[in-house]
């Protein structure tokens, strides 16, 4: 049987030398960080014109994961390109034919690619924090101050389940057109919009992106009906449906 | 050793792969011949795992292609549709298939010589003629140093140096006493590589024979003649108890039969001969018939 070690390392190899896929992630990392710096900077340029309410919801950690709803579509594109690229350029053959069991394959994809992802998310996720603080000067929060630490550790783990969500969707789909066609409009419009009208609103509370980054908000606004690791529970029971899904359609279809 | 039994592969309402029975054997070239769409390529991907088999069986050596421990070190196997992502280098396409199957590094260095790759290991082959892709893909199924090595459609895209260099490396392959296992649909490229013959139409078994019986069997000796009379040597030839069949051309095609015995016939008829040849019909034309009505796509005569 495929030694799993043996898997685990050829997988590290197939990631780091198509450079392509590491694009994607280094784009994840500045788009957060430099979105979330200017956001805080403009929150704190306005700060003086916040009503009393939103002075008293004020949370200057989650301000400064502003810049999240756009870096993590980079991750998406990173978990896609992950997987659909075996597909698209029918590496996927020699995939198999050197690791038969199809399972094997796709976990230690999933664990090199997750592992990564999670190491940039982490990465990205306390550079944006401090840096974020940094711009909202006199407003800011620090690390010691309570629900912080989780709020911006959770950030990275956010990154890293955005990307695995991903790569179980791609796992099904196989086609990079395809995958960003549903996955890109998905969160980058169709979540954000369910999640803020009133009548779709209690739907798109549980939607995988929604959930997961209540995890970043320190200050509870009281808008959603779970705290934070209840939150982070919902998407990553998004996750491992996804990748079920992924595993049995690779299981199944020839390649 | 390969060996399929009852293999049969349906795509919906259609069936690529009928009830296959054959077995591989190692030291020959054993050719799979078949006009496109036969199911060659289907059941190259059966034999690999990539395509599920809707009944049958196929087994690697007596395995299962999922049981087999380092599969690349038993099998080795070119594709024809490419399977190489262009933005990763030679070196470490090769590094990453050696890494899973614990093949070592040295290997890489070694089938990269072997194809006459060693100068663009580094290169990425998104730049890649068709002949050096096709040398990569070689390369891949060498890496294992397998024992079972199976090539669809090798000589594709390449050129005459290319196609000659391919032909040895797999007489090479199978006199090592390895299995060697090679798809065309060109039967002049069979005759010229192939000890074994294995011919599939439609999907189903056509023939499974040596390449030497297949010459022996199909490829008939016959007679060509022509004269200034056709009608008069079509006469006499049969008052002698032959069978002249027409041609297009005005002259006969005459089987089973000396060329000196239809010349002294027509000089005893005092004809005047305009051509007496000895043929042997193609190998081409044998496996046209043999073919014939098993061919997907066919063009209408007329």
């Amino acid at each position: 049987m495929a030694h799993t070690g043996w898997v685990l390392t050829s997988e590290w190899t197939k990631i780091r030398s198509v450079r392509s896929t590491l694009w994607t992630l280094a784009a994840a990392l500045v788009v957060t960080v430099a979105l979330g710096m200017l956001i805080s900077f403009l929150v704190r340029q306005s700060y003086d014109d916040l009503s009393r309410e939103e002075r008293l919801t004020f949370d200057p950690t989650f301000i400064s994961f502003a810049g999240t709803s756009l870096g993590q579509l980079a991750m998406i594109a990173f978990g896609i390109l992950v997987v659909s690229n075996e597909y698209s350029t029918g590496m996927i053959r020699a995939s198999l034919t050197a690791v038969p069991q199809r399972g094997v394959l796709m976990g230690a994809k999933l664990v090199i690619a997750t592992a990564l992802a999670l190491l940039v998310g982490m990465l990205t996720s306390f550079l944006t924090f401090f840096l974020g603080q940094a711009m909202l000067g006199d407003h800011r929060t620090d690390l010691g101050e309570p629900g912080v630490l989780r709020a911006v550790f959770g950030g990275g783990l956010y990154m890293g389940l955005i990307a695995l969500f991903a790569m179980g969707v791609t796992w099904m789909l196989r086609s990079p057109m395809l995958s960003f066609g549903v996955l890109i409009p998905f969160f980058f419009m169709i979540s954000s919009i369910l999640a803020n009208v009133e009548a779709t609103e209690k739907i798109g509370d549980y939607l995988p992106d929604q959930a997961g980054s209540r995890i970043m908000a320190v200050i509870d606004d009281g808008e959603r009906p779970y705290g934070p690791w209840t939150g982070l529970l919902i998407m990553l029971a998004w996750v491992a449906a996804s990748l079920l899904a992924g595993y049995v359609v690779l299981k199944r279809r020839d390649a | 050793m390969i060996e399929l039994s009852e293999l049969t592969k349906r795509y919906g309402g259609k069936t690529a792969v009928e009830g296959l029975t054959f077995a591989v054997r190692p030291g020959v070239v054993t050719g799979f011949l078949g006009p496109n769409g036969a199911g060659k390529s289907t059941t190259m991907r059966m034999i690999l795992g990539l395509d599920r088999p809707t009944s049958g069986d196929v087994r690697i050596d007596g395995k299962r292609y999922d049981q087999l421990p380092e599969p690349l070190t038993y099998i080795g196997a070119l594709l024809e549709a490419r399977s190489v992502h262009p933005g990763r280098t030679a070196y470490h396409h090769l590094l990453c298939l050696a890494q899973s199957n614990g093949v070592p590094e040295r290997r890489i260095g070694e089938v990269l010589d072997l194809v006459g790759l060693s100068g663009v290991a580094r290169k990425r082959p998104k730049g890649f003629s068709l002949g050096m892709g096709q040398r990569l893909g070689i390369a891949s199924a060498l890496l294992g140093d397998p024992r079972i090595l199976m090539f669809d459609e090798p000589v594709n895209g390449l050129d005459p140096e290319g196609i000659h260099w391919i032909r040895n490396l797999m007489k090479q392959l199978a006199s090592d006493g390895r299995t060697v296992f090679v798809s065309s649909h060109l039967m002049s490229e069979m005759a010229l590589t192939a000890d074994h013959l294995v011919v599939i139409g439609q999907g189903r078994l056509l023939a499974d024979t040596s390449m030497a019986r297949f010459i022996e069997e199909n490829s008939r000796p016959y007679v060509q003649v022509r004269s200034s009379d056709p009608e008069r040597l079509r006469v006499s030839l049969a008052d002698a108890g032959l069978r002249p069949v027409p041609q297009p051309d005005g002259g006969f095609e005459v089987e089973g039969v000396p060329a000196a015995r239809v010349g002294e016939i027509a000089a005893a008829n005092g004809l005047v001969l305009h051509e007496l040849s000895r043929r042997q019909a193609s190998l081409e034309e044998a496996f046209m018939r043999l073919t014939h009505g098993s061919v997907e796509y066919q063009a209408r005569e007329g």
